[in-house]
């Protein structure tokens, strides 16, 4: 069986429903959101490099290459921003973030 | 001349009014009676030259309103009416000023008092010198507000207060009918200028309105109207609840606006619209009936009030009956002589009665007084002569004015002119009985006040007597010497067109030709009451006493006042109360509030509510949200968008 773009894509879909549903159904932990973050960026990484070798344009693979840097980046601000949190407030459950609350 | 007689009362009103505390008590009343005995003076020179001279002029002021072919203008309309008025209004004014230099001396507030009277008269004279209705009505109004400011002056009585808006809300019934006629003439003749709604009238003797269906005549209905003004002003029975209650106000008030001046407004109103009474008989015997009724019903009221100043009043209302009876047969100069020579005994009664009260450390119940002629001579003589002229007592002013009044009655071809006949002699003999019942239970007899209050007992101070005396010589004198004048041989050229009466309209040369019996029987009336009262209450004190136990019903029914408060609480308070209780509670409050500011606030408050609830503050139902709108878009734009 040959590996063609459909699966790639079916995968890179399934791994950003995995992260949406880590976003939403989690009720525990903050650090669970960050890494559902990461899974969704992870599997537009994929559609990217997937549509770039089907259309053999290397564009997509910059892309790809970009959005890792992105997605290290913002992993390490959110860590940094998830410890002071934890400090000031003791907590990182997710029920307990409701600073926002109307 | 005529622009500083209106006006110096104005200025004097603005001084005291605005800058009374700067330039203190003593200023602000040089100030406002300096400059009304100046307008008085100058009063009296226009009577002379107006009345006697034949000077009459119109003074154009400004123009006031001029809106499409609405005019009205500020003129002043000088003629004999106006100078009487312009003489008896700036001279009582005058006369109680000054008395209340003296009366007024404890009072804390004596500029604002000042600065009100000063008001009042510029109003009043704005009222007698207008020269078209709507004019006319800024004075009514003006006289109005400013006898609902003094009689509300001591604010921090509350009986004051209810009877200030007493006076205001009843008076505001007769002036609902005044702007009704007002507005009727200007629909019907297109104008509110005397002349030209004078020169209209006979144009419209019988012709109908069309109101609702039927059809009245247009002269009735606009003379009906006018007279329903007048009666609230000049507290005619069914509107006069408001003028006994007035006396709450201090002594000069009472005096000046509910005994000379501004209750006469409304005589003075008939008589400046004779051109349109003239030509309603129908009206001419409403008012007629009205003025009888007034006169007998006040008098017999007056027979039993308690109060000094009370009996006054009542016997104010009943001579303000007379005048009316006169100008409903037609003799509106003998309606206006009564006014005049009214307005000296009346003013010097009340003021009298203030002197009385001022002696007796402001008690006002007559039966706590009693043999206060050795105390108070000088008030004595004072309130006898007023008496003796309100009677009627021979060559007195009460005397030639009261008699012409029914005289006039008994020769009139009015149909109810025997009615108002016998109510006004059978009044004659009230009026004898109580004002001698006055003075006696007032003056004469055993003391009944405490020995405190005797002891204190004063004669007035000369500020308050000399105003006293002039006003005697005044009621002494006016009947004499203004007879002739007025109602006598040399009225017409006195009058001079000022008051219209048609052709066959000989009243006044008639009224000397009535038989020996009318023409003495106020005499004997006088006479029959004056010698009741001297038994009831000098002879045999016990008699009031048992006769009021005896005819227990009929003691109640007078001194309840007939029981007209009582029947307006019902009729018309009460059911004002809770009409205007619901009006508040459903109509306001429910209806209005509630769909209205109360509605919207509550519903913004709700919606707010609702946004509010949708901010959890939890990240994953923004990014929920956030989903759900990229998916919308996506939606969107693949089906949607495309197309």
């Amino acid at each position: 069986m040959e590996i063609g773009l459909a699966h790639y894509l079916t995968v890179a879909a399934m791994l950003f429903t995995l992260g949406i549903f880590g976003i939403f159904l989690n009720r525990k932990n903050v650090i669970i959101i960050l890494m559902s973050i990461e899974l969704m960026l992870l599997a537009v990484n994929i559609n990217l490099v997937a549509f770039s070798t089907h259309l053999g344009d290397l564009t997509g693979q910059v892309f790809a290459m970009l959005v890792l840097t992105v997605a290290a980046a913002e992993a390490a601000i959110g860590l940094a921003i998830l410890v002071v949190y934890f400090r000031n407030r003791g907590s990182i459950a997710v029920e307990d973030i409701n600073l926002m609350k109307g | 001349m005529y622009e500083a007689i209106v006006f110096l009362p104005l200025v004097g009103c603005l001084i005291a009014g605005l800058f009374g505390r700067k330039i203190g008590v003593v200023s602000s009343q040089w100030v406002t009676s300096g400059f009304l005995v100046l307008s008085a003076l100058l009063s009296w020179v226009a009577l002379v030259s107006v009345g006697l001279q034949g000077n009459t002029e119109t003074i154009q002021i400004l123009t006031w309103i001029d809106s499409g072919s609405f005019e009205a203008d500020w003129r002043l309309r000088i003629d004999t009416l106006t100078a009487v008025m312009l003489v008896v209004v700036t001279s009582i004014s005058s006369l109680v000023h000054i008395y209340s230099i003296g009366y007024m001396s404890h009072d804390p507030h004596q500029q604002r008092f000042f600065a009100y009277l000063s008001l009042f008269t510029f109003a009043m004279l704005m009222l007698v010198t207008a020269d078209n209705l709507i004019q006319l009505f800024f004075g009514w109004e003006g006289v109005g507000l400013a006898s609902y400011l003094l009689i509300g002056f001591w604010y921090k009585k509350p009986s004051a207060n209810a009877a200030a808006i007493k006076a205001f809300v009843v008076n505001r019934v007769g002036d609902f009918g005044l702007i009704l006629g007002i507005s009727a003439i200007y629909l019907t003749v297109g104008s509110v200028d005397y002349d030209t709604i004078f020169a209209a009238i006979p144009g419209l003797v019988g012709q109908n309105f069309t109101f609702l269906g039927s059809e009245f005549p247009i002269i009735t209905t606009i003379a009906l109207l006018l007279f329903m003004g007048a009666m609230g002003k000049s507290a005619q029975f069914m509107l006069h609840t408001w003028l006994p209650d007035a006396m709450e106000g201090p002594t000069p008030v009472s005096a000046l606006i509910h005994a000379a001046t501004m209750v006469t407004a409304g005589v003075f109103l008939v008589c400046r619209m004779s051109p349109i009474f003239e030509f309603s008989p129908d009206a001419l015997t409403f008012v007629t009936v009205i003025g009888a009724t007034t006169a007998f019903f006040a008098a017999t009221v007056g027979l039993v009030q308690n109060d000094i100043k009370r009996v006054i009043a009542y016997s104010t209302c009943s001579q303000l009956g007379y005048m009316f009876v006169a100008a409903g047969v037609g003799a509106y100069e003998v309606a206006m002589f009564h006014l005049f020579t009214h307005a000296f005994f009346k003013a010097l009664l009340f003021l009298g009665s203030g002197s009385v009260i001022h002696a007796m450390s402001d008690e006002q119940d007559m039966r706590k007084m009693g043999g206060l002629y050795k105390l108070i001579p000088a008030t004595w003589v004072m309130m006898l002569i007023g008496t003796l002229a309100l009677t009627g007592f021979p060559l007195t002013a009460g005397y030639f004015s009261k008699d012409a009044v029914i005289e006039a009655a008994f020769m009139a071809h009015n149909p109810a002119h025997m009615y108002a006949f016998t109510l006004v002699v059978l009044a004659a003999l009230f009026t004898s009985f109580y004002s001698w019942r006055l003075i006696f239970m007032t003056f004469h007899g055993k003391s009944r006040a405490s020995n405190e209050v005797l002891s204190h007992a004063h004669e007035s101070p000369a500020s308050m007597m000399v105003p006293l005396v002039l006003l005697a010589v005044g009621a002494l004198g006016a009947g004499a010497l203004f007879s002739s004048l007025f109602i006598g041989g040399t009225a017409e050229g006195f009058w001079a067109g000022a008051i219209f009466t048609l052709e066959g309209n000989n009243i006044l040369e008639e009224i000397h030709h009535v038989p020996a019996w009318v023409k003495f029987s106020p005499m004997v009336m006088m006479a029959l009451g004056f010698v009741t009262a001297w038994y009831f209450y000098i002879r045999s004190p016990e008699t009031p006493k048992r006769l009021a136990q005896e005819q227990e019903m009929l003691y109640k029914f007078l001194l309840n006042k007939w029981y007209f408060d009582e029947i307006y609480d019902v009729i018309f308070v009460k059911p004002a109360f809770i009409i205007g209780r619901f009006l508040w509670k459903q109509g306001d409050g429910r209806i209005i509030d509630g769909m209205g500011p109360d509605g919207i606030a509550a519903r913004v408050l709700d919606v707010t509510r609702g946004l509010g609830r949708l901010q959890t503050g939890y990240v994953y139902h923004y990014a929920f949200a956030m989903l759900l709108g990229v998916a919308a878009f996506t939606t969107y734009f693949m089906f949607g968008g495309a197309h």
